[in-house]
């Protein structure tokens, strides 16, 4: 009998090749969706937390209270014994200094005087270290469009974007006017050594890479860093793992009446990325599970509408002496493979366009040219586990429903009915 | 032996707010190998009786037993199983699986009997022979003709051998040449394998050939008449 009812399903096509195609465009659009939302949220937190948060992040009490100004007056002291106690205490982890600071870029021209002018963001990192994790972190390689990386002090990265505002090419001397973090003027001469592009609008704007000691050495911050950023090495966040680790530090270093004592934060706490990613997580699961709805409603339909044309074929079954408890598993059945069928197809296809677009990605730079968000200009889907399940189940559940809702209303007729409906 | 008995069969339908009474207090009684008429005029209970005969509707009062078994107390189960293993049935519109070819088509009911594959071979081949479509069997419904189809119903309702075969309006579709081919197999299995046939038909062309004709008129039997008898007695051709 399985044999009959599959060479039934696949001569006819209205009954196989079209179900099964509905099944697959569903399910495909779910999988890619779905990728792409994750994709989307991941890229953020992964780009919030290389540039700015950390997976966690220790500063000063008092610089947490204005860390939006970057108070340099208000670093962090005594950086490298903290961070030579947290890579002997917590050796999980990646952990590095930055410094944060703001200025005017200046380029001069032949005679000296100023030929071009920008406000910077500046970012001091370990860039010259030959045990750096900032190396791993920061893709700076990737992210050269221009000259080199800097191999000895004095040479700083520029980003392309601001270069070209500013008339600057690699090799060119410029000078950083800023402040030390006692107020004073800070003046320092730097060679660009390359340009970058980050694919991030809000880094590719004014963004100056310096090594960290050059910076610490220009704003008189020796031995000082704005922030402490630590990374899990899988470059994995979690929440519960960051915010254990975070209570453990406070409390065995952090004292509430001192304000220049270290503070560790998790990247969930920072800038109200907690609640972010909380709404993030909601928004992505009622988008899917709308479209899960959508899906399954038009496969319901779909069963029932293939349900009520094989009206003839299911009397004349009947007539024959088929029992309708049996009639009634085998459209449950036919209807289970065509559920399998094109969910294993949808969710191949939907898996092979989301692994495209986490590799390729889609530019929505020109869309966020204004954007002070850490959100990369491409946008990529990502595979994750759930990738494969997400529009699988709903799609065999979806179709197999169909056909019980259209068996159903189907077998509640009587017989005759459907015999006289035979005839008609 | 009678195979249908009806007694005081009533059966009516809801329409609106009150009831339709399609058969009206119907006793007949058939007996093995009859080749017997349902005649009368559109809406006068032939169909609706014979659905009833035919285990695939019951009865609102009276009783209908066919081949010893009450229809009005079978369960679905029961009435599948006896459609399945006793009665075959012959459309109008032939209702052939349009999907199977002509031999699948014939062999249906025999997977529901759960036959070995060799059993349903020979069956499937030995039907088609009494038809005359062995070198159809590999053609679907849609590349026959009118007759051939029919034919092939004839086949599907013969191939498991049953007691009875109901058939309702065998020949509405057919022209004369295809009817009167299908008539006189029909007439010829009922004679070698002493099927029993009861038909619903306001054809002329069927009436010819039977040998019992009951007239029905507003769900009332108004005339039961036997035109020719058997060996045994009984109204066969």
């Amino acid at each position: 009998m399985i044999t009959f009812v599959l060479k039934g399903l696949l001569r006819d096509r209205s009954r196989s090749f079209f179900p099964v195609l509905m099944v697959t465009a569903g399910v495909f659009l779910t999988v890619v969706l779905y990728g792409f939302m994750q994709g989307v949220l991941g890229d953020l937190v992964s780009s919030t937390a290389k540039y700015d948060t950390g997976h966690v992040k220790i500063t000063t009490r008092a610089w947490r209270e204005l860390a939006d100004q970057t108070p340099n007056d208000l670093a962090l002291m005594n950086g490298d014994a903290i961070l030579a106690q947290l890579r002997q205490q917590e050796g999980d982890m990646l952990w590095t200094g930055r410094i944060r600071f703001g200025g005017l870029l200046d380029v001069p021209d032949a005679e000296g005087e100023t030929r071009a002018q920008g406000p910077v963001a500046g970012l001091a990192l370990d860039l010259l270290g030959s045990d750096s994790p900032e190396k791993s972190i920061f893709p700076l390689e990737d992210a050269l469009v221009r000259g080199h990386l800097p191999r000895e002090k004095g040479e700083i990265l520029i980003s392309e974007a601001f270069a070209k505002g500013l008339g600057a090419t690699p090799g060119d001397r410029v000078t950083l006017i800023g402040s030390t973090m006692y107020g004073a003027m800070a003046i320092a001469n730097f060679t660009i050594a390359g340009t970058l592009s980050f694919g991030v609008v809000a880094l590719d704007r004014g963004m100056i890479l310096v090594d960290l000691r050059d910076a610490q050495a220009a704003l008189d911050m020796e031995d000082t860093v704005s922030e402490i950023v630590g990374f899990s090495r899988d470059m994995v966040y979690s929440k519960k793992k960051m915010a254990s680790l975070a209570a453990d530090f406070n409390g065995k270093f952090s004292r509430g009446e001192d304000e220049f004592s270290p503070f560790m934060v998790t990247l969930g706490q920072q800038n109200g990325l907690e609640e972010y990613l909380i709404y993030a997580d909601s928004m992505g699961l009622i988008i899917v599970g709308i479209f899960v709805a959508a899906m399954s409603i038009v496969l319901w339909n779909s069963g029932l509408m293939n349900g009520l044309r094989r009206y003839g074929e299911i009397g004349v079954r009947l007539a024959m002496g088929e029992g309708k408890g049996r009639l009634y598993r085998w459209m449950v059945f036919e209807s289970l493979i065509i559920g399998l069928a094109g969910s294993v197809a949808g969710t191949a296809l939907g898996i092979a366009v989301t692994r495209y677009l986490q590799y390729n990605g889609l530019d929505f730079g020109s869309l966020l040219s204004q954007s002070s968000l850490m959100l990369p200009n491409v946008f990529r889907a990502q595979v994750t586990p759930a990738s494969y399940v997400i529009g699988f189940f709903p799609g065999v559940f979806a179709s197999v429903l169909g056909a019980l809702f259209a068996g159903i209303g189907i077998f509640r007729r009587q017989t005759a009915q459907l015999m006289k409906e035979l005839e008609s | 032996m009678a195979i249908i008995t009806t007694e005081k069969l009533i059966k009516r339908y809801p329409v609106g707010s009150g009831f339709f009474t399609a058969l009206d207090s119907i006793d007949l009684s058939f007996e093995k190998g009859e080749f017997a008429g349902l005649i009368g005029p559109s809406g006068s209970g032939k169909t609706t009786l014979l659905n009833i005969i035919g285990a695939l509707d019951s009865p609102s009062e009276g009783s209908v037993t066919v081949l010893g078994k009450s229809v009005e107390n079978l369960s679905q189960k029961e009435a599948a199983r006896l459609r399945n293993h006793h009665i075959g049935f012959i459309f109008q519109t032939y209702n052939l699986l349009p999907v199977y070819t002509v031999y699948e088509n014939v062999e249906f009911p025999l997977l529901l009997l759960q036959m070995e594959k060799s059993e349903r071979k020979r069956k499937v081949e030995n039907a088609l022979e009494w038809v005359g479509l062995t070198d159809k069997r590999d053609s679907r419904p849609s590349q026959l003709s009118g007759g051939q189809s029919q034919r092939v119903a004839v086949a599907r309702a013969v191939v498991k051998r049953p007691e009875l075969i109901l058939a309702d309006e065998p020949t509405a579709n057919l022209d004369s040449e295809n009817s009167f081919n299908i008539l006189e197999m029909m007439v010829r299995l009922n004679h070698e394998l002493k099927t029993t046939f009861l038909f619903a038909t306001h054809d002329e062309k069927v009436m010819k050939y039977l040998r019992r004709k009951i007239r029905l008129v507003d769900g009332k039997v108004v005339q039961d008449e036997v035109i020719g008898k058997g060996e045994d007695g009984h109204a066969c051709s």
